[in-house]
């Protein structure tokens, strides 16, 4: 087996060895991390020396007006963003599947856009969709604005269309790379077997195509509803700084001047943690529970 | 009609880079003109200057680290997750998938007072190590999952045939598990090439990646500026993932992570 076996002959022992590197990056890195966020989100300031302990940072938090709007955008953002990316995305790969040599083309395509950073994504999808970007030149050329006024406010809105655009188009790929790769040989066979049997293609969809789908691909989905939930540098690019989301409040709030709101910018910090957490529970519950209902 | 729907599925997916590259070129472009009025080679000499060139061996820099790092902290954990049945196997993998999950924006802010005590903060080695939250969990994950279908005789017959455990490791185990490895080194180089408020928050604005650079850039307004960074900063890591399809047949599993980037 491994060099360490032959140094330790307790698999116990050999196997804390094996993983000590990987749960020190956890344990210190992570865990020492959060909870040091939470011991300063409760008043321990220990580059003030000491502190009291109390909850008037989530006291002010909860009053804060940037953190109220916050939530709501928060978690519009971020649902609608993984809902809309996943749909289009297994959408992407059922057309995609029946193509003969495109299949591989685009694979590739999806396969490359994986590979762009989500901050040239945002610079993109600002020159796309603001105001004076190349969707306004060409509502123009058609004659459907006069100037760039009057192209509606994509980018820097209220709503967070902008994010929300930029989250679409980069992780639309990505569930179609992963709905693509779970539509094996083995999925093909299973539905030559139910067309064989009678099944109408919609009924093979439903009951052969999408179970077979629902797993990678939800782990997939929560995987990006962590993501838009957590970002910091899209909305800080395509969003305002009010109302923005939780993550650009946090570190709004940490770079304030005034080192006393080091706490409030904490508490907002383990506020968004609770709620991504909470959101990525929530959504393993409802789907487990869907799949045993299907079983 | 599926040729015309896989026109337009590749159409959204190139179009928001195509303003991209037209204004790495532009000289001036008023609005409402639909290509730009002249070119320039402002954008080349931006890219070409020695602030890029430091940002680029930075960036190139610290991805590579974090992503030989990740590969050796995850290949142990990989091993004992993909190997071994024990107590505990579940906890192991609850706790390596937290952090993917949980921000990592609200895990630095804390992790900041440690960094400082420790004389980490605002240099290349602290961001490293802070990047490190966000790659060991998938290297430990991929690299178990390839461990999973690890057949453990190859290493018995090595030893049989008297091979020490070093040999065995590197003329064996390492063999076999190649492209899973490449596979983990290629997606924690692209999170750590993406990295930017981790990078920030622990480099201190003292180290410099090409996402700060970018990101100034794009705050200064010279939109011929910040589009030829922007080139700078996807051209690589496309490149690669090109090579890498080609050369590995990249599996979706393996793909998982790089929703992170």
């Amino acid at each position: 087996m491994t060099t360490l076996s032959v140094v330790t002959g307790s698999p116990a022992v050999r196997r804390a060895l094996l993983l000590a590197p990987a749960m020190l990056v956890i344990g210190v890195f992570f865990v020492g991390g959060f909870a040091q966020a939470i011991a300063q989100s409760l008043g321990h300031q220990p580059l003030l020396g000491g502190g009291r302990w109390s909850l008037d940072a989530y006291r002010v938090a909860a009053d804060d007006p940037a953190v109220r709007s916050s939530i709501a955008l928060t978690l519009r953002i971020g649902i609608l963003s993984t809902v809309l990316a996943t749909t289009l995305g297994v959408g992407f790969a059922l057309v995609v599947r029946r193509l003969g040599a495109g299949r591989a083309w685009l694979t590739r395509l999806f396969q490359g856009t994986l590979a762009v950073p989500h901050l040239v994504g945002a610079l993109c999808i600002a020159l796309l969709l603001s105001p004076s970007g190349m969707t306004s030149r060409t509502a123009h050329a058609v004659g459907l604005v006069d100037d760039a006024q009057q192209f509606p406010a994509l980018t820097q809105d209220g709503f967070g269309w902008g994010i929300i655009a930029e989250y679409v188009w980069k992780e639309t790929p990505f569930i179609a790379v992963i709905a693509l790769a779970a539509m094996s040989v083995n999925l093909q066979r299973l539905e030559d077997v139910s067309r064989t049997l009678g099944a109408a293609p919609w009924q093979r969809l439903r009951h052969v195509t999408l179970p077979m789908l629902s797993a990678p691909v939800g782990a997939a989905a929560l995987l990006v509803l962590a993501f838009t939930m957590g970002s910091y540098e899209v909305p800080v690019l395509l969003g305002r700084p009010f109302p923005a989301p939780l993550s650009v409040v946090t570190y709004q709030t940490f770079n304030d001047t005034d080192l006393t709101s080091r706490p409030e910018a904490m508490a907002i910090a383990v506020l968004l943690a609770t709620l991504t957490t909470m959101i990525a529970a929530g959504y393993l519950v409802v789907t487990q529970l869907a799949r045993r209902r299907h079983a | 009609m599926r040729r015309l729907a896989a026109i337009a599925i590749a159409a959204a997916v190139i179009t928001p880079l195509v303003p991209l590259v037209l204004w790495s070129v532009a000289g001036s472009w008023p609005y409402p003109d639909l290509l730009p009025t002249d070119g320039t080679t402002r954008g080349l000499a931006i890219v070409a200057s020695s602030e890029s060139w430091h940002a680029l061996l930075s960036s190139t820099l610290i991805a590579t680290s974090v992503a030989v790092l990740a590969c050796a902290i995850g290949l142990p954990a990989g091993r004992v997750i993909g190997l071994h049945r024990f107590r505990g196997r579940r906890m192991v993998q609850f706790l390596l998938v937290t952090p993917v999950i949980v921000p990592g924006l609200a895990v630095t802010l804390g992790l900041q007072v440690f960094f400082i005590r420790w004389g980490l903060s605002e240099s290349a080695l602290g961001v490293v190590l802070v990047q490190l939250i966000l790659t060991v969990p998938y290297a430990a994950t991929i690299l178990g999952a390839a461990f999973d279908h690890f057949d453990v005789d190859l290493e018995r017959q090595a030893q049989v045939l008297g091979a020490g455990p070093w040999r065995t490791t590197a003329l064996v185990t390492i063999p076999v598990l190649a492209p899973a490895l490449a596979a983990t080194a290629l997606l924690t180089f692209l999170i750590s090439w993406s990295e930017y408020i981790l990078t920030l928050l622990i480099g201190g604005g003292q180290v410099q990646t090409l996402p700060l650079l970018l990101l100034s850039a794009i705050g200064s307004s010279d939109t011929t500026a910040a589009a030829a960074l922007g080139l700078l900063v996807v051209i690589p890591p496309v490149l690669l993932v090109a090579v890498a399809a080609r050369v590995l047949r990249l599996r979706g599993g393996m793909l998982m992570g790089v929703a992170r980037t």
